[in-house]
């Protein structure tokens, strides 16, 4: 694009050569930023001694180390019980015996990951449930006291997660909720309903209620006209709550350490644990790390559209 | 639910649309507490009768890890404890140099990136989705990464530093030593969120209709001029809103310190919440950690009230 | 939208329904810290499952985290463990609060006796209140803190004759503290192979517990106490004597002089790695990691091992744990049916051959004993000096005080040893207060 043409175009547009200095400095900081993840995403291919080597290993040999390691827990053993075990069956079963070692069994991070699955997704559902049916009501009725209401509800979200977990961790004690799905899943749904109301109230209010005056006119019951005509309409805003209900819940550790310890526990308190023979087993922590990005990463791409919306709380319309 | 649309479809067609709403039950003011009433009695359940719990506990000396022990009315004993300890406030001082300086930094390069971005250059679009992700990262395992890329001999960041300066990697800790590990939080913070920060002063910039700039362009004033009297204040109450945002968020910090640091060295970086953590779930002192969870509290929503009367004023201007 | 909300509520309630606990009756779960001697223990107990058929699962927690998780565990009144193996200082909360099934009743009917095991384990592994046969575990781990040392370099004719002419004595393992610092300041930034070497290797972490079990191997030795006279909480004096200042200028010293650069959060995890990758000449670390690191691939037969220096008096802090029944569990008869065979003779021999520490006297008296591993002759000199910190219901309370105060004095340079000291007994005398005791 020539500078002529720009002035053509707009008085403001800004001159090719400002342009440029800002694509380079924005994709200096892009590039500087990703330096980090790149290194997590490198350090899942290393063998644990390339991976705390000195000075650090740029350049390495990939190795599916890290991978193994994640998902077995081994022990070692002496040359004479590894060769009485027969030959080794698949890579990971060849990768451990190269350290005198044999594979004892499967490691916890495919439950942990599977507990992060249900209750991510569960509460997000709950949350997104309840928000939609209170949005809707906030939008179109009459309420006493709303705007109280609606800063009672956003106003739970200011407290710190260390506080809630006081009462909440001797409430759960009582009622046998600790270390289960159903109470993380109610915890999580109570935290998120907050920005799923706040969310979901925006993108309602901009749907013209019209639509469901004629539809009521039609002879449709209120509660036909929500479902048969709101939601529909709300599909997008639904959508886009849903992903940020289901950030928070993927990558929450607070609650998750305090209240949970075998069962419900989800990845992101696990992930810190894994440790190998010494220190940190860093290859298996930068494979778990890996993959348990990969769904927030795919979202964050899917969803850029409505990224704005979310984490401003619906403050900022279109 | 398909039996009962056909009916009612059915029900709908014989009668005439006032009366119908009558006949098939719920008024608007029924089905708007049917609506609201679950997410009501969730937050009572899970938010509000905690927290009246946690009013009443913060006066007494409970204990969760004592069950055989009688709990006894303290007063305002712990309140008195926790307003006159020296560990305390030092806590909170970590807390307020941490927020000050993550929201310092992040607004002051998250809106120049917003500005550049603003220029719209070739490829925009795709490179503001990548800047975005380190801020949908889960923020403890980010901590504990980042623990490894601080280490002195084996992580990235020092040697990266003495790449461009010379300096060997291993005479700096960015953990260990105390002037320098409150940077090493704040350093990680900036780095995760202020992209977030960038996002919002985006959209600020982006709400400054077109004409407004032409305008200025015609009457000749300069890049600079128009910056400091159009754009800035334009976009200024988008700015404000980040900084509330990642004001509120910082003052409740945990995870992610809590894995980098745990507090160290020494008690350097022990924020409110992780000394309200050791409180509450390692010595479980649940009386006194009560107290200190709603003085807490108070703070950040009274400090959050001030700031958003003062949002809303320069929002009227 | 309908079927997809009919759906979507359909599976959110097949979640709230699936049951979470899927505990089975021939089924165990066995809870302890993630290391060396845990997986010994699963060797081990194929045994016990091959014999009675009971499955076992474990549930392994790494060490920074075990504390916490744990008692978490017990206090939030959950079921995941059926036995645990818990440290020794929690006993005294443990026994109090009825997290642990008291076995008395159950030792004397399947004629288990303490008596068949080492008295310094059964006094800090089982018994509350402390020294009265009220048992609340078996001894199930001995350990205690000791050194790693690196016996080649130590063997190396130069160096040999070079800290001869320095120091006037040979260069072998440390008898003191004081030698400890000349040896390590000996090696610290030496070239070696190549490569920059470090001193030593000693506990600095802040969250758990790290320093404290590392600067009580100093402060013992100097002549820490805890308290003037056991039972009477009176600890000026005694946690802020003379001896005590001396030994904790001396932790520092050796932080200060001589280890690797970033040891300023480190604990067994990081010890390890430091010293498995050459690093440093010695290495402060429990005995229990000694026969995984005799075994090691590339440093097990370089290694040496010594016991923890002394100062005034030849002393040690004690490690090790019990194996406790978990009260809640709903496998009462399986978890009783795994002690007792734990507890045979025989299954303690393997126990220690596979690589753990039995405490058992059949397996200790045993005269081929001091000779069957590099490292059993220390740790029967080590077991007969060891210390341990309190073990009072408080224990965490007390344990973060000293977090606190020695993290601040040691890495963070704040204050002198005296003020540190001090300040402890200013936090434990608010803490015995608060709870009655004083």
């Amino acid at each position: 694009m020539s500078s002529a043409s720009t002035t053509a175009h707009s008085v403001v547009e800004p001159s090719a050569n400002s342009k440029r200095l800002a694509g380079f400095l924005v994709i200096l900081y892009a590039v500087i930023s990703m330096i980090p993840l790149a290194w997590i995403f490198a350090t899942g291919w290393k063998t644990p001694p390339d991976s705390i080597s000195y000075p650090p290993k740029v350049v390495f040999d990939p190795s599916l180390e890290g991978y193994c390691n994640l998902f077995t827990t081994r022990t070692r053993q002496t040359q004479d019980y590894i060769e009485a075990q027969g030959p080794p069956q698949g890579a990971c079963d060849e990768v451990t015996r190269k350290r005198e070692m044999v594979i004892a069994g499967p490691s916890n991070y495919v439950p942990r990951f599977i507990n992060s699955l249900i209750i991510a997704f569960g509460s997000t559902f709950l949350a997104v449930a309840l928000g939609v049916l209170s949005a809707y009501a906030f939008s179109r009725f009459k309420i006493p006291l709303a705007d109280d209401l609606l800063f009672f509800i956003l106003s739970t979200r200011m407290m710190p997660p260390i506080a809630v977990a006081i009462p909440i961790y001797l409430m759960y004690r009582e009622l046998g909720l600790s270390d289960s799905a159903l109470g993380m899943i109610l915890l999580y749904t109570a935290v998120n309903v907050s920005l799923a109301v706040w969310l979901l109230k925006g993108f309602i209010d901009e749907i013209p209620r019209e639509y469901e005056e004629a539809a009521m006119i039609d002879g449709y019951t209120r509660l036909h006209a929500f479902f048969k005509v709101v939601l529909p309409q709300a599909a997008t805003g639904i959508a886009a709550t849903a992903i940020f209900c289901l950030i928070f819940a993927w990558n929450e550790y607070a609650f998750a350490v305090l209240l949970t310890s075998g069962r419900a526990q989800t990845a992101p308190p696990f992930i810190p644990t894994i440790i190998g023979e010494g220190g940190m087993d860093w290859p298996a922590v930068g494979a778990g790390t890996t993959l348990f990005l990969i769904p927030i990463v795919v979202f964050t791409v899917l969803l850029r559209k409505h990224l704005l919306r979310g984490i401003t709380f619906g403050a900022v319309r279109k | 639910m398909s039996d009962f649309n056909s009916i009612a479809d059915r029900a709908a067609a014989a009668t005439p649309p006032a009366i119908a709403r009558k006949v098939r039950g719920l008024s608007d003011r029924a089905i708007a507490w049917l609506f609201i009433a679950p997410t009501i009695v969730l937050l009572l359940a899970i938010n509000i009768f905690p927290l009246i719990w946690t009013v009443y506990l913060s006066f007494t000396n409970y204990a969760s890890n004592r069950p055989n022990r009688p709990v006894v009315n303290v007063g305002l004993k712990w309140y008195q404890d926790i307003l006159g300890s020296p560990e305390i406030w030092a806590s909170m001082q970590a807390t307020a140099h941490f927020v000050f300086w993550t929201i310092l930094l992040q607004t002051v390069i998250g809106f120049g990136l917003a500005y550049l971005i603003d220029r719209k250059f070739r490829g925009h679009a795709f490179w503001t989705t990548v800047i975005l992700i380190p801020m949908m990262l889960s923020p403890a395992v980010v901590g504990n990464f980042w623990k490894f890329l601080y280490q002195p001999q084996i992580g990235l960041f020092n040697y990266i530093v003495s790449f461009f300066t010379g300096i060997p990697p291993s005479s700096f800790e960015m953990l260990g030593s105390v002037t320098l590990a409150p940077w090493a939080i704040i350093i990680v913070d900036t780095w995760m969120w202020t992209p977030y920060v960038m996002l919002i002063c985006l959209a600020g910039l982006r709400s400054i209709p077109d004409y407004i700039h032409e305008a200025a362009e015609v009457d000749r004033a300069s890049r600079w001029r128009q910056f400091w009297s159009i754009t800035l204040p334009m976009a200024l109450p988008f700015i404000m809103l980040a900084v509330l945002f990642r004001g509120i968020e910082n003052f409740k910090m945990f995870d992610m310190v809590m894995l980098l640091t745990g507090g160290g060295p020494g008690s350097t970086t022990e924020l409110a919440s992780i000394a309200l953590k050791r409180q509450a779930f390692e010595a479980y002192r649940t009386g006194y950690s009560s107290a200190f969870a709603i003085i807490l509290f108070v703070v950040v929503f009274g400090l959050a009230n001030v700031y958003v009367k003062a949002l809303n004023k320069v929002k009227q201007r | 939208m309908k079927k997809l909300l009919a759906g979507a509520s359909a599976l959110a309630a097949a979640i709230a329904l699936t049951p979470i606990s899927d505990a089975q009756a021939d089924e165990l779960t066995l809870c302890w810290a993630a290391w060396d001697p845990a997986n010994a223990l699963v060797e081990l107990s194929k045994d016990f499952t091959a014999q009675t058929g009971t499955q076992m699962k474990f549930e392994f927690v790494p060490w920074p985290n075990f504390a916490d998780r744990m008692l978490n565990e017990l206090n939030s009144g959950g079921k995941l463990c059926d036995l645990l193996i818990g440290d020794s200082q929690w006993i005294g909360g443990s026994a109090e609060n009825g997290y642990y099934v008291k076995l008395n009743d159950f030792f004397d009917k399947e004629g288990i006796s303490m008596d068949d095991f080492a008295p310094a384990t059964v006094y800090a592994y089982s018994t509350w209140p402390k020294g009265t046969p009220n048992y609340w575990a078996l001894p199930a781990m001995g350990d205690a803190n000791g050194w790693f040392y690196r016996k080649d370099w130590f063997e190396n004719p130069d160096l040999m004759a070079e800290y001869k002419s320095k120091y006037g004595r040979d260069l072998a393992p440390p008898k003191t503290w004081a030698e400890l610092k000349d040896t390590a300041e000996f090696f610290q930034g030496r070239q070696i192979d190549g490569k920059t070497v470090y001193g030593a290797a000693i506990f600095t972490e802040r969250a758990s517990e790290g320093i404290t079990m590392g600067a009580t191997s100093a402060l013992y030795p100097y002549g820490f106490k805890y308290e003037n006279t056991p039972g009477k909480y009176d600890m000026e004096g005694a946690v802020n004597s003379a001896d005590a200042v001396a030994g904790l200028e001396m932790y520092k010293e050796i932080y200060k002089c001589c280890t690797p650069p970033g040891y300023t959060d480190s604990y067994m995890g990081e010890g390890l790695d430091a010293f498995k990758s050459g690093q440093v000449a010695m290495m402060m670390n429990w005995f229990a990691f000694m026969p995984g690191m005799a075994k090691d691939e590339n440093v097990g037969s370089k290694t040496g091992f010594f016991v923890n220096p002394g100062a005034k008096i030849e002393a040690s802090t004690l490690g090790g744990q019990g194996i406790s029944v978990v009260a809640n569990t709903d496998n009462m008869d399986g978890a009783l049916a795994y002690i007792k065979w734990f507890a045979q003779p025989d299954v303690q021999k393997k126990w220690w051959s596979l690589g753990g520490y039995a405490c058992h006297n059949a397996v200790l008296n045993d005269p081929g004993f001091k000779d069957s591993q590099p490292f059993a002759a220390q740790f029967l000199e080590a077991m007969n000096g060891v210390q341990d910190f309190w073990q009072e219901p408080a224990y965490a309370q007390l344990l973060q005080a000293m977090q606190k105060r020695l993290h601040d004095y040691v890495v963070a340079d704040t204050g002198t040893a005296k003020e540190a000291l001090d300040g402890l007994i200013q936090d434990w005398t608010a803490i015995f207060e608060e709870e009655g005791k004083l």
